[in-house]
Protein backbone atom coordinates (compact mmCIF):
# COMPACT_ATOMS: atom_id res chain seq x y z
CA UNK A 1 0.00 0.00 0.00
CA UNK A 2 2.71 1.99 1.08
CA UNK A 3 4.74 1.88 -1.78
CA UNK A 4 2.01 2.18 -4.48
CA UNK A 5 0.75 5.61 -2.37
CA UNK A 6 4.34 7.12 -3.07
CA UNK A 7 4.67 5.92 -6.67
CA UNK A 8 1.18 7.33 -7.36
CA UNK A 9 2.53 10.70 -5.54
CA UNK A 10 5.47 10.52 -7.98
CA UNK A 11 3.29 10.52 -10.99
CA UNK A 12 0.91 12.92 -9.79
CA UNK A 13 -1.15 14.18 -6.81
CA UNK A 14 -4.78 12.95 -6.40
CA UNK A 15 -7.52 15.57 -5.80
CA UNK A 16 -10.93 14.95 -4.27
CA UNK A 17 -13.68 17.23 -3.37
CA UNK A 18 -15.86 15.92 -1.54
CA UNK A 19 -19.60 16.59 0.02
CA UNK A 20 -20.82 16.20 3.14
CA UNK A 21 -25.06 17.07 4.35
CA UNK A 22 -26.10 13.96 6.74
CA UNK A 23 -26.99 15.81 9.58
CA UNK A 24 -27.04 19.69 10.40
CA UNK A 25 -23.19 20.85 8.47
CA UNK A 26 -23.01 21.59 4.77
CA UNK A 27 -19.99 20.85 4.10
CA UNK A 28 -17.20 20.26 1.59
CA UNK A 29 -13.51 19.67 1.11
CA UNK A 30 -10.27 19.12 -1.07
CA UNK A 31 -8.20 16.64 -0.19
CA UNK A 32 -4.88 16.13 -1.80
CA UNK A 33 -3.35 12.39 -1.42
CA UNK A 34 -5.65 11.39 0.77
CA UNK A 35 -4.12 13.12 3.76
CA UNK A 36 -3.65 17.04 2.78
CA UNK A 37 -6.70 18.35 3.85
CA UNK A 38 -6.23 21.76 1.08
CA UNK A 39 -9.74 23.41 2.45
CA UNK A 40 -12.41 22.60 4.71
CA UNK A 41 -15.48 24.59 4.66
CA UNK A 42 -18.31 23.42 7.54
CA UNK A 43 -21.49 25.66 7.09
CA UNK A 44 -23.26 24.89 10.55
CA UNK A 45 -26.67 25.15 11.70
CA UNK A 46 -26.61 24.14 15.08
CA UNK A 47 -28.12 28.19 16.15
CA UNK A 48 -31.12 27.11 13.65
CA UNK A 49 -31.95 24.21 15.54
CA UNK A 50 -31.02 25.40 18.97
CA UNK A 51 -34.84 27.29 18.48
CA UNK A 52 -36.00 23.52 18.24
CA UNK A 53 -34.08 21.94 21.19
CA UNK A 54 -32.13 19.41 18.25
CA UNK A 55 -31.54 18.88 14.60
CA UNK A 56 -35.27 19.01 13.04
CA UNK A 57 -34.41 17.36 9.70
CA UNK A 58 -37.05 18.82 6.96
CA UNK A 59 -35.23 22.30 8.05
CA UNK A 60 -31.60 20.71 7.88
CA UNK A 61 -32.79 19.77 4.67
CA UNK A 62 -34.09 23.12 3.14
CA UNK A 63 -30.72 24.77 4.00
CA UNK A 64 -28.54 22.33 2.74
CA UNK A 65 -30.08 23.04 -0.56
CA UNK A 66 -29.69 26.98 -0.34
CA UNK A 67 -26.08 26.47 0.92
CA UNK A 68 -24.64 23.72 -0.53
CA UNK A 69 -22.98 25.59 -3.80
CA UNK A 70 -21.72 28.52 -1.55
CA UNK A 71 -20.16 26.02 0.19
CA UNK A 72 -18.48 23.95 -2.51
CA UNK A 73 -17.63 27.05 -4.53
CA UNK A 74 -15.57 27.80 -1.29
CA UNK A 75 -13.84 24.90 -0.84
CA UNK A 76 -12.66 25.03 -4.13
CA UNK A 77 -11.74 28.51 -4.27
CA UNK A 78 -9.78 27.74 -0.43
CA UNK A 79 -7.95 24.71 -2.04
CA UNK A 80 -7.06 27.24 -5.56
CA UNK A 81 -8.14 24.21 -7.82
CA UNK A 82 -10.94 24.42 -10.30
CA UNK A 83 -13.35 21.55 -10.59
CA UNK A 84 -10.94 20.76 -14.03
CA UNK A 85 -8.11 19.72 -11.66
CA UNK A 86 -10.16 17.06 -9.52
CA UNK A 87 -9.68 13.22 -9.67
CA UNK A 88 -12.92 12.39 -8.15
CA UNK A 89 -16.11 13.16 -6.47
CA UNK A 90 -16.40 11.73 -3.01
CA UNK A 91 -19.85 12.46 -0.85
CA UNK A 92 -21.44 10.60 2.40
CA UNK A 93 -24.54 8.35 1.40
CA UNK A 94 -25.27 7.45 4.76
CA UNK A 95 -25.98 7.00 7.40
CA UNK A 96 -27.96 10.27 8.10
CA UNK A 97 -31.08 11.79 8.04
CA UNK A 98 -32.01 10.69 4.45
CA UNK A 99 -33.59 13.88 2.80
CA UNK A 100 -30.39 15.93 4.04
CA UNK A 101 -28.10 13.51 2.53
CA UNK A 102 -30.17 13.40 -0.46
CA UNK A 103 -28.98 16.74 -1.11
CA UNK A 104 -25.46 16.18 -0.81
CA UNK A 105 -25.45 12.64 -2.76
CA UNK A 106 -27.78 14.13 -5.85
CA UNK A 107 -25.25 17.43 -5.91
CA UNK A 108 -22.57 15.13 -6.03
CA UNK A 109 -23.50 13.30 -8.24
CA UNK A 110 -24.45 16.35 -10.54
CA UNK A 111 -21.29 17.53 -10.27
CA UNK A 112 -19.33 14.32 -11.03
CA UNK A 113 -21.83 13.36 -14.42
CA UNK A 114 -21.24 16.56 -15.76
CA UNK A 115 -17.30 17.22 -15.26
CA UNK A 116 -17.10 13.31 -16.27
CA UNK A 117 -15.40 12.25 -12.92
CA UNK A 118 -15.02 8.90 -10.59
CA UNK A 119 -17.95 9.17 -8.11
CA UNK A 120 -17.35 7.34 -4.70
CA UNK A 121 -19.92 7.29 -1.47
CA UNK A 122 -18.45 7.07 1.57
CA UNK A 123 -20.31 5.53 4.70
CA UNK A 124 -20.48 8.68 7.29
CA UNK A 125 -18.83 7.07 10.32
CA UNK A 126 -15.80 5.84 8.25
CA UNK A 127 -14.82 9.50 7.32
CA UNK A 128 -15.13 9.73 10.84
CA UNK A 129 -12.73 6.91 11.74
CA UNK A 130 -10.73 8.26 8.40
CA UNK A 131 -10.11 11.70 10.29
CA UNK A 132 -7.47 10.31 12.00
CA UNK A 133 -5.16 9.90 9.01
CA UNK A 134 -5.50 14.00 8.89
CA UNK A 135 -3.06 14.79 11.55
CA UNK A 136 -1.55 11.73 11.88
CA UNK A 137 0.86 11.09 8.96
CA UNK A 138 2.26 7.85 10.73
CA UNK A 139 -1.12 6.03 11.64
CA UNK A 140 -1.69 2.97 9.08
CA UNK A 141 -4.42 0.28 10.29
CA UNK A 142 -4.45 -1.84 12.03
CA UNK A 143 -5.46 0.18 14.84
CA UNK A 144 -8.21 -0.22 17.38
CA UNK A 145 -11.04 2.38 17.27
CA UNK A 146 -14.04 4.14 19.75
CA UNK A 147 -16.35 5.89 17.76
CA UNK A 148 -18.64 8.26 20.04
CA UNK A 149 -21.01 10.84 18.35
CA UNK A 150 -24.43 12.12 18.57
CA UNK A 151 -25.76 8.88 16.80
CA UNK A 152 -23.25 6.22 16.94
CA UNK A 153 -21.21 4.13 19.93
CA UNK A 154 -18.89 2.04 17.93
CA UNK A 155 -15.68 -0.10 18.99
CA UNK A 156 -14.08 -1.56 16.28
CA UNK A 157 -10.61 -2.80 14.84
CA UNK A 158 -10.22 -1.44 11.49
CA UNK A 159 -8.19 -3.32 9.51
CA UNK A 160 -6.86 -2.20 7.16
CA UNK A 161 -8.39 1.28 4.98
CA UNK A 162 -12.01 0.78 4.11
CA UNK A 163 -12.11 -2.56 6.64
CA UNK A 164 -13.56 -2.75 9.80
CA UNK A 165 -14.32 -5.81 12.24
CA UNK A 166 -17.00 -4.49 14.77
CA UNK A 167 -16.46 -5.47 18.34
CA UNK A 168 -18.90 -3.80 20.09
CA UNK A 169 -22.00 -1.12 19.71
CA UNK A 170 -24.14 0.58 21.70
CA UNK A 171 -27.88 -1.23 22.43
CA UNK A 172 -29.49 1.80 23.14
CA UNK A 173 -28.57 5.43 22.73
CA UNK A 174 -25.63 6.74 21.41
CA UNK A 175 -22.96 8.08 23.73
CA UNK A 176 -23.63 12.00 22.68
CA UNK A 177 -27.38 11.25 22.46
CA UNK A 178 -27.45 10.32 26.54
CA UNK A 179 -25.31 13.83 26.77
CA UNK A 180 -27.69 16.07 24.80
CA UNK A 181 -30.53 14.39 26.68
CA UNK A 182 -29.16 15.47 30.23
CA UNK A 183 -28.27 18.53 28.86
CA UNK A 184 -31.76 19.13 28.05
CA UNK A 185 -32.85 18.03 31.38
CA UNK A 186 -30.41 20.51 33.62
CA UNK A 187 -31.80 23.04 31.06
CA UNK A 188 -28.05 23.87 29.42
CA UNK A 189 -30.04 23.27 25.37
CA UNK A 190 -28.59 22.30 22.37
CA UNK A 191 -26.19 20.62 21.59
CA UNK A 192 -25.78 18.87 25.14
CA UNK A 193 -22.08 17.90 24.56
CA UNK A 194 -19.81 20.45 24.90
CA UNK A 195 -22.12 22.27 27.31
CA UNK A 196 -21.58 19.35 29.72
CA UNK A 197 -17.60 19.18 29.33
CA UNK A 198 -17.49 22.61 30.18
CA UNK A 199 -20.03 22.95 32.90
CA UNK A 200 -18.24 19.45 34.19
CA UNK A 201 -15.05 21.32 34.76
CA UNK A 202 -16.40 23.37 37.88
CA UNK A 203 -18.20 19.94 39.10
CA UNK A 204 -17.19 17.55 41.56
CA UNK A 205 -17.16 14.20 39.93
CA UNK A 206 -17.64 11.97 42.80
CA UNK A 207 -20.37 14.33 44.16
CA UNK A 208 -22.96 11.21 42.57
CA UNK A 209 -22.65 8.09 41.98
CA UNK A 210 -24.26 7.03 38.67
CA UNK A 211 -24.44 3.19 37.21
CA UNK A 212 -22.10 2.41 34.73
CA UNK A 213 -23.53 0.02 31.62
CA UNK A 214 -22.94 -3.08 31.15
CA UNK A 215 -24.21 -5.56 29.07
CA UNK A 216 -23.85 -9.37 30.05
CA UNK A 217 -21.66 -11.73 27.79
CA UNK A 218 -20.76 -8.47 25.56
CA UNK A 219 -18.23 -7.11 27.23
CA UNK A 220 -17.22 -4.45 24.38
CA UNK A 221 -21.23 -3.16 24.29
CA UNK A 222 -22.15 -0.18 25.30
CA UNK A 223 -25.39 1.08 26.85
CA UNK A 224 -26.10 4.35 28.32
CA UNK A 225 -30.25 4.65 28.68
CA UNK A 226 -29.50 3.39 32.09
CA UNK A 227 -27.10 6.30 33.48
CA UNK A 228 -29.63 8.80 31.37
CA UNK A 229 -32.44 6.90 33.44
CA UNK A 230 -30.71 7.29 36.72
CA UNK A 231 -29.65 11.03 35.94
CA UNK A 232 -33.39 11.87 34.91
CA UNK A 233 -34.41 9.60 38.21
CA UNK A 234 -32.40 11.86 40.30
CA UNK A 235 -33.62 15.19 39.24
CA UNK A 236 -36.65 14.44 39.92
CA UNK A 237 -36.48 13.14 43.20
CA UNK A 238 -34.91 16.05 44.16
CA UNK A 239 -37.16 18.54 42.53
CA UNK A 240 -39.81 16.36 44.79
CA UNK A 241 -38.10 16.30 48.27
CA UNK A 242 -37.40 20.88 47.39
CA UNK A 243 -33.70 19.42 47.31
CA UNK A 244 -31.13 21.63 44.71
CA UNK A 245 -29.33 19.77 42.38
CA UNK A 246 -25.99 21.61 41.67
CA UNK A 247 -25.51 21.45 37.81
CA UNK A 248 -22.28 21.50 37.36
CA UNK A 249 -21.77 18.63 40.24
CA UNK A 250 -24.75 16.46 38.18
CA UNK A 251 -23.22 17.12 34.84
CA UNK A 252 -19.45 16.12 35.83
CA UNK A 253 -20.48 12.95 37.74
CA UNK A 254 -22.34 11.67 34.96
CA UNK A 255 -19.73 12.60 32.17
CA UNK A 256 -17.13 10.63 34.21
CA UNK A 257 -19.36 8.02 34.39
CA UNK A 258 -20.16 7.65 30.74
CA UNK A 259 -16.20 8.31 30.26
CA UNK A 260 -15.18 5.72 32.75
CA UNK A 261 -17.20 2.77 30.77
CA UNK A 262 -15.90 4.08 27.21
CA UNK A 263 -12.38 3.99 28.81
CA UNK A 264 -12.43 0.79 30.57
CA UNK A 265 -14.42 -1.14 26.97
CA UNK A 266 -11.86 0.27 24.97
CA UNK A 267 -8.69 -1.03 27.44
CA UNK A 268 -9.99 -4.04 27.66
CA UNK A 269 -10.72 -4.74 23.62
CA UNK A 270 -7.01 -3.12 23.51
CA UNK A 271 -5.78 -5.79 25.54
CA UNK A 272 -8.03 -8.51 24.18
CA UNK A 273 -6.62 -7.80 20.84
CA UNK A 274 -3.08 -6.79 21.36
CA UNK A 275 -3.72 -3.36 19.58
CA UNK A 276 -0.78 -1.34 20.64
CA UNK A 277 -2.31 1.84 18.84
CA UNK A 278 -5.88 3.41 19.49
CA UNK A 279 -8.07 6.08 18.31
CA UNK A 280 -10.54 8.07 19.11
CA UNK A 281 -13.14 9.41 16.35
CA UNK A 282 -16.69 11.35 15.89
CA UNK A 283 -18.00 14.78 17.90
CA UNK A 284 -17.46 13.13 21.13
CA UNK A 285 -13.94 12.19 21.05
CA UNK A 286 -13.58 16.42 21.18
CA UNK A 287 -14.95 15.79 25.32
CA UNK A 288 -11.81 16.67 26.95
CA UNK A 289 -12.36 14.47 29.86
CA UNK A 290 -12.68 11.59 27.85
CA UNK A 291 -9.41 12.73 25.77
CA UNK A 292 -7.80 13.29 29.03
CA UNK A 293 -9.04 10.03 30.34
CA UNK A 294 -8.32 7.78 27.49
CA UNK A 295 -4.81 9.35 27.71
CA UNK A 296 -4.23 8.09 30.60
CA UNK A 297 -4.79 4.94 30.40
CA UNK A 298 -3.14 4.27 27.26
CA UNK A 299 0.13 5.91 29.33
CA UNK A 300 -0.35 3.42 31.68
CA UNK A 301 -1.09 0.43 28.96
CA UNK A 302 1.86 1.91 26.88
CA UNK A 303 -0.86 2.70 23.94
CA UNK A 304 -0.33 5.09 21.52
CA UNK A 305 -3.52 6.94 21.23
CA UNK A 306 -5.05 9.51 18.49
CA UNK A 307 -7.40 11.89 18.02
CA UNK A 308 -8.23 14.57 15.82
CA UNK A 309 -8.57 18.04 16.31
CA UNK A 310 -12.37 19.16 17.15
CA UNK A 311 -12.81 20.75 13.85
CA UNK A 312 -12.16 17.38 12.12
CA UNK A 313 -14.15 15.67 14.86
CA UNK A 314 -17.35 17.55 14.10
CA UNK A 315 -19.13 16.39 10.60
CA UNK A 316 -16.74 17.62 8.26
CA UNK A 317 -15.74 16.72 4.41
CA UNK A 318 -12.38 16.70 5.16
CA UNK A 319 -12.56 13.25 6.89
CA UNK A 320 -15.06 11.83 3.69
CA UNK A 321 -12.86 12.90 1.40
CA UNK A 322 -9.76 11.25 2.86
CA UNK A 323 -12.15 7.88 3.59
CA UNK A 324 -12.95 8.65 -0.11
CA UNK A 325 -9.35 8.45 -1.31
CA UNK A 326 -8.82 4.80 -0.06
CA UNK A 327 -11.85 3.94 -1.89
CA UNK A 328 -10.55 5.54 -5.04
CA UNK A 329 -7.58 3.80 -4.61
CA UNK A 330 -9.55 0.23 -4.37
CA UNK A 331 -11.28 1.06 -7.13
CA UNK A 332 -14.50 1.94 -5.62
CA UNK A 333 -16.51 3.96 -7.77
CA UNK A 334 -20.66 4.40 -7.82
CA UNK A 335 -23.03 4.83 -10.11
CA UNK A 336 -25.64 7.43 -11.13
CA UNK A 337 -28.35 5.97 -9.48
CA UNK A 338 -26.40 5.99 -5.88
CA UNK A 339 -29.04 6.52 -3.54
CA UNK A 340 -28.85 7.47 0.35
CA UNK A 341 -29.11 5.18 2.94
CA UNK A 342 -30.32 6.59 6.00
CA UNK A 343 -29.43 3.33 8.12
CA UNK A 344 -26.07 2.29 6.11
CA UNK A 345 -24.09 -0.36 8.14
CA UNK A 346 -20.40 0.27 8.51
CA UNK A 347 -18.70 -1.71 6.41
CA UNK A 348 -21.28 -2.50 4.50
CA UNK A 349 -21.08 -0.91 0.38
CA UNK B 1 -30.62 27.97 -27.40
CA UNK B 2 -30.84 24.55 -25.70
CA UNK B 3 -32.12 24.24 -22.50
CA UNK B 4 -32.25 21.19 -20.39
CA UNK B 5 -35.61 20.69 -17.98
CA UNK B 6 -35.49 18.59 -15.19
CA UNK B 7 -39.19 17.88 -13.19
CA UNK B 8 -39.27 15.68 -9.66
CA UNK B 9 -41.74 17.58 -7.88
CA UNK B 10 -44.29 14.64 -7.55
CA UNK B 11 -44.64 11.20 -8.35
CA UNK B 12 -43.26 11.57 -12.26
CA UNK B 13 -39.59 12.01 -13.00
CA UNK B 14 -38.90 13.40 -15.82
CA UNK B 15 -35.99 15.04 -18.04
CA UNK B 16 -36.24 17.00 -21.30
CA UNK B 17 -34.05 19.02 -23.71
CA UNK B 18 -35.69 21.51 -25.84
CA UNK B 19 -33.88 23.30 -29.04
CA UNK B 20 -35.82 26.76 -29.63
CA UNK B 21 -38.79 25.26 -30.78
CA UNK B 22 -38.30 21.64 -30.97
CA UNK B 23 -38.07 18.87 -28.37
CA UNK B 24 -35.14 16.87 -28.88
CA UNK B 25 -35.86 14.62 -26.02
CA UNK B 26 -38.07 13.95 -23.13
CA UNK B 27 -37.89 10.75 -20.69
CA UNK B 28 -40.74 10.77 -18.49
CA UNK B 29 -41.49 7.85 -15.85
CA UNK B 30 -44.98 7.93 -13.55
CA UNK B 31 -43.70 5.05 -11.58
CA UNK B 32 -42.70 4.85 -8.02
CA UNK B 33 -41.21 7.34 -6.37
CA UNK B 34 -37.40 6.79 -6.57
CA UNK B 35 -36.28 9.89 -7.72
CA UNK B 36 -32.85 10.05 -6.28
CA UNK B 37 -32.19 6.62 -8.59
CA UNK B 38 -33.44 7.29 -11.45
CA UNK B 39 -33.32 11.47 -12.13
CA UNK B 40 -29.45 11.10 -13.12
CA UNK B 41 -29.42 8.09 -15.22
CA UNK B 42 -32.67 9.28 -16.93
CA UNK B 43 -30.52 12.00 -18.52
CA UNK B 44 -27.60 9.83 -19.42
CA UNK B 45 -29.82 8.07 -21.28
CA UNK B 46 -31.38 11.01 -23.14
CA UNK B 47 -27.91 12.78 -23.54
CA UNK B 48 -26.70 9.86 -25.07
CA UNK B 49 -29.68 9.21 -27.17
CA UNK B 50 -29.36 12.92 -28.68
CA UNK B 51 -25.16 12.66 -28.54
CA UNK B 52 -25.83 15.86 -26.47
CA UNK B 53 -22.63 17.67 -25.12
CA UNK B 54 -24.00 19.23 -21.59
CA UNK B 55 -21.74 22.21 -21.90
CA UNK B 56 -24.03 23.29 -25.18
CA UNK B 57 -26.84 23.62 -22.99
CA UNK B 58 -27.64 27.29 -22.28
CA UNK B 59 -29.71 26.86 -18.93
CA UNK B 60 -31.10 24.48 -16.64
CA UNK B 61 -34.68 25.09 -16.19
CA UNK B 62 -35.96 23.06 -13.64
CA UNK B 63 -39.45 22.41 -11.83
CA UNK B 64 -39.02 24.73 -8.48
CA UNK B 65 -42.17 23.78 -6.65
CA UNK B 66 -44.10 23.71 -5.42
CA UNK B 67 -44.42 19.51 -4.72
CA UNK B 68 -43.13 16.90 -2.60
CA UNK B 69 -40.21 18.52 -0.33
CA UNK B 70 -37.65 15.73 -1.14
CA UNK B 71 -38.54 15.32 -4.74
CA UNK B 72 -38.14 18.95 -5.08
CA UNK B 73 -34.99 18.89 -3.22
CA UNK B 74 -33.39 15.71 -5.26
CA UNK B 75 -34.36 17.78 -8.86
CA UNK B 76 -33.04 21.43 -7.35
CA UNK B 77 -29.60 19.71 -5.53
CA UNK B 78 -29.18 18.13 -9.38
CA UNK B 79 -29.76 21.45 -11.36
CA UNK B 80 -27.89 22.90 -8.91
CA UNK B 81 -24.67 20.85 -9.52
CA UNK B 82 -25.24 20.60 -12.98
CA UNK B 83 -25.24 24.38 -13.14
CA UNK B 84 -21.87 24.55 -11.23
CA UNK B 85 -19.88 21.94 -12.74
CA UNK B 86 -20.80 23.30 -16.30
CA UNK B 87 -21.31 27.16 -15.39
CA UNK B 88 -24.63 27.85 -16.50
CA UNK B 89 -27.48 29.51 -15.27
CA UNK B 90 -30.84 27.66 -13.86
CA UNK B 91 -34.15 28.66 -14.49
CA UNK B 92 -36.94 28.54 -12.10
CA UNK B 93 -40.10 27.09 -13.15
CA UNK B 94 -43.17 26.87 -10.67
CA UNK B 95 -44.25 23.51 -10.94
CA UNK B 96 -48.08 24.50 -11.35
CA UNK B 97 -47.30 26.90 -14.14
CA UNK B 98 -45.18 24.50 -16.11
CA UNK B 99 -48.50 22.00 -15.66
CA UNK B 100 -50.80 24.43 -17.30
CA UNK B 101 -48.26 25.22 -19.55
CA UNK B 102 -48.52 21.67 -20.72
CA UNK B 103 -52.43 22.58 -22.33
CA UNK B 104 -51.01 25.32 -24.38
CA UNK B 105 -53.84 27.23 -26.24
CA UNK B 106 -56.29 26.35 -24.42
CA UNK B 107 -59.62 28.55 -24.80
CA UNK B 108 -61.21 27.87 -21.28
CA UNK B 109 -59.11 28.44 -18.05
CA UNK B 110 -56.50 25.74 -17.10
CA UNK B 111 -56.55 24.40 -13.31
CA UNK B 112 -53.45 22.37 -12.53
CA UNK B 113 -54.21 20.21 -8.83
CA UNK B 114 -51.56 18.56 -7.22
CA UNK B 115 -52.79 16.67 -4.35
CA UNK B 116 -50.59 18.35 -1.16
CA UNK B 117 -52.07 16.10 1.57
CA UNK B 118 -53.62 17.48 4.61
CA UNK B 119 -56.59 18.21 3.10
CA UNK B 120 -54.65 20.93 0.34
CA UNK B 121 -54.06 21.25 -3.23
CA UNK B 122 -51.07 23.20 -4.75
CA UNK B 123 -52.79 24.86 -7.88
CA UNK B 124 -53.45 28.05 -9.54
CA UNK B 125 -55.67 29.46 -12.35
CA UNK B 126 -54.11 30.06 -15.94
CA UNK B 127 -55.60 30.96 -19.60
CA UNK B 128 -53.80 31.52 -22.57
CA UNK B 129 -54.82 35.05 -24.40
CA UNK B 130 -53.49 36.58 -27.68
CA UNK B 131 -51.33 33.29 -27.51
CA UNK B 132 -49.67 34.33 -24.10
CA UNK B 133 -48.98 32.39 -21.62
CA UNK B 134 -51.24 34.46 -18.55
CA UNK B 135 -51.51 33.66 -14.92
CA UNK B 136 -54.71 34.30 -13.46
CA UNK B 137 -54.10 33.17 -10.01
CA UNK B 138 -50.60 32.45 -8.92
CA UNK B 139 -49.49 29.23 -7.49
CA UNK B 140 -50.46 28.63 -3.95
CA UNK B 141 -51.29 25.76 -1.34
CA UNK B 142 -55.38 26.13 -0.45
CA UNK B 143 -57.97 24.01 0.00
CA UNK B 144 -60.02 22.05 -2.96
CA UNK B 145 -63.39 24.03 -1.45
CA UNK B 146 -61.62 27.04 -2.14
CA UNK B 147 -60.15 26.74 -5.80
CA UNK B 148 -63.39 25.15 -6.67
CA UNK B 149 -65.33 28.73 -5.26
CA UNK B 150 -62.35 30.80 -7.32
CA UNK B 151 -63.42 28.99 -10.29
CA UNK B 152 -67.13 29.14 -10.29
CA UNK B 153 -66.62 33.06 -9.84
CA UNK B 154 -64.48 33.18 -12.73
CA UNK B 155 -67.37 31.47 -14.62
CA UNK B 156 -65.28 29.74 -17.75
CA UNK B 157 -65.16 26.84 -19.36
CA UNK B 158 -62.31 24.62 -16.85
CA UNK B 159 -60.01 22.30 -17.68
CA UNK B 160 -58.20 20.17 -14.61
CA UNK B 161 -55.25 18.16 -14.85
CA UNK B 162 -52.62 17.18 -12.08
CA UNK B 163 -52.44 14.19 -9.53
CA UNK B 164 -54.73 15.71 -7.42
CA UNK B 165 -57.63 14.85 -9.76
CA UNK B 166 -58.45 11.50 -9.02
CA UNK B 167 -58.39 12.56 -5.07
CA UNK B 168 -60.77 14.95 -5.47
CA UNK B 169 -62.74 14.49 -8.79
CA UNK B 170 -66.04 13.38 -6.42
CA UNK B 171 -65.57 16.85 -4.49
CA UNK B 172 -65.41 18.80 -7.85
CA UNK B 173 -68.29 16.77 -9.63
CA UNK B 174 -70.12 17.58 -6.54
CA UNK B 175 -69.52 21.45 -6.27
CA UNK B 176 -68.04 22.87 -9.61
CA UNK B 177 -70.51 24.78 -11.61
CA UNK B 178 -68.95 25.72 -14.57
CA UNK B 179 -68.61 23.35 -17.60
CA UNK B 180 -65.48 21.44 -17.21
CA UNK B 181 -62.96 18.65 -18.47
CA UNK B 182 -60.17 16.32 -17.34
CA UNK B 183 -56.75 17.08 -19.48
CA UNK B 184 -55.90 12.96 -21.16
CA UNK B 185 -53.21 10.85 -19.86
CA UNK B 186 -49.99 12.36 -22.22
CA UNK B 187 -50.19 15.80 -20.70
CA UNK B 188 -52.21 15.65 -17.75
CA UNK B 189 -48.90 15.33 -15.40
CA UNK B 190 -46.03 16.65 -14.82
CA UNK B 191 -43.30 16.63 -17.82
CA UNK B 192 -40.42 17.99 -18.40
CA UNK B 193 -40.85 18.90 -21.84
CA UNK B 194 -43.42 21.86 -20.61
CA UNK B 195 -40.36 22.66 -18.27
CA UNK B 196 -37.90 23.48 -20.61
CA UNK B 197 -40.56 25.31 -23.00
CA UNK B 198 -41.76 27.55 -20.66
CA UNK B 199 -38.30 27.91 -19.46
CA UNK B 200 -37.36 28.96 -22.59
CA UNK B 201 -39.45 31.91 -22.46
CA UNK B 202 -38.09 32.69 -19.35
CA UNK B 203 -34.61 32.60 -20.42
CA UNK B 204 -35.35 35.16 -23.08
CA UNK B 205 -37.24 37.24 -20.59
CA UNK B 206 -33.63 37.26 -18.17
CA UNK B 207 -35.88 35.30 -15.90
CA UNK B 208 -32.76 33.36 -14.86
CA UNK B 209 -30.74 33.11 -11.31
CA UNK B 210 -27.27 31.55 -10.25
CA UNK B 211 -27.10 28.23 -9.82
CA UNK B 212 -25.72 29.39 -6.30
CA UNK B 213 -28.82 31.58 -5.62
CA UNK B 214 -31.17 28.61 -6.63
CA UNK B 215 -33.62 26.75 -3.74
CA UNK B 216 -36.72 25.59 -4.30
CA UNK B 217 -40.25 27.40 -3.61
CA UNK B 218 -41.98 24.79 -1.05
CA UNK B 219 -44.81 27.06 -0.33
CA UNK B 220 -45.20 25.62 3.01
CA UNK B 221 -43.31 26.10 6.19
CA UNK B 222 -41.72 22.51 7.72
CA UNK B 223 -44.15 21.12 10.71
CA UNK B 224 -41.84 22.12 13.04
CA UNK B 225 -41.45 25.45 12.03
CA UNK B 226 -44.90 25.92 11.91
CA UNK B 227 -46.13 24.53 15.23
CA UNK B 228 -43.26 26.31 16.70
CA UNK B 229 -45.24 29.53 15.14
CA UNK B 230 -48.44 28.36 16.28
CA UNK B 231 -47.13 28.41 20.13
CA UNK B 232 -45.53 31.85 19.96
CA UNK B 233 -48.30 33.02 18.34
CA UNK B 234 -50.70 31.34 21.28
CA UNK B 235 -47.81 33.00 23.96
CA UNK B 236 -48.21 36.24 23.02
CA UNK B 237 -51.93 35.81 22.92
CA UNK B 238 -52.07 34.62 26.37
CA UNK B 239 -49.56 37.80 27.46
CA UNK B 240 -52.17 39.90 26.36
Amino acid sequence: MEKEMVSRECEKDTLILAIESSCDETAASVVRNGRQVLSNVISSQIELHKLYGGVVPEIASRKHIEKINQVIEQALADAKVTLDDLDAVGVTYGPGLVGALLVGVAEAKAISYAKKLPLVGVHHIEGHVSANYIEHPDLEPPFLCLIVSGGHTHLVIVEDYGKFKILGRTRDDAAGEAFDKVARAIGLGYPGGPKIDKLSREGNSDAIVFPKGKIEGAPYDFSFSGVKSAVLNYLNQAKMQGREVPAADLAASFQKSVVEVLVEHTMLAAKDYNMKKVAMAGGVASNEHLRAAMKQACDENGYQLYYPSPIFCTDNAAMIGVAAYYEYLKGTRHGWDLNAVPNLKLGER
Amino acid sequence: MKILGLDSSGLVASVAVVEDDTLLSEYTVNHKKTHSQTLLPMLDEIVRMIELDLNEVDAIAVAAGPGSFTGLRIGSATAKGLGLALDKPLIAVPTVDALAYNLYETHGVICPLMDARRNQVYTGIYEFADGKFQVISAQEAISIEEIIEKINQIGREVIFLGDGVPVFREKIEADCKVSHHYAPAHVNRQRAGAVAALGTLYYKEGKVQNARDHQPEYLRLSQAERERLQREKKNCEEKK
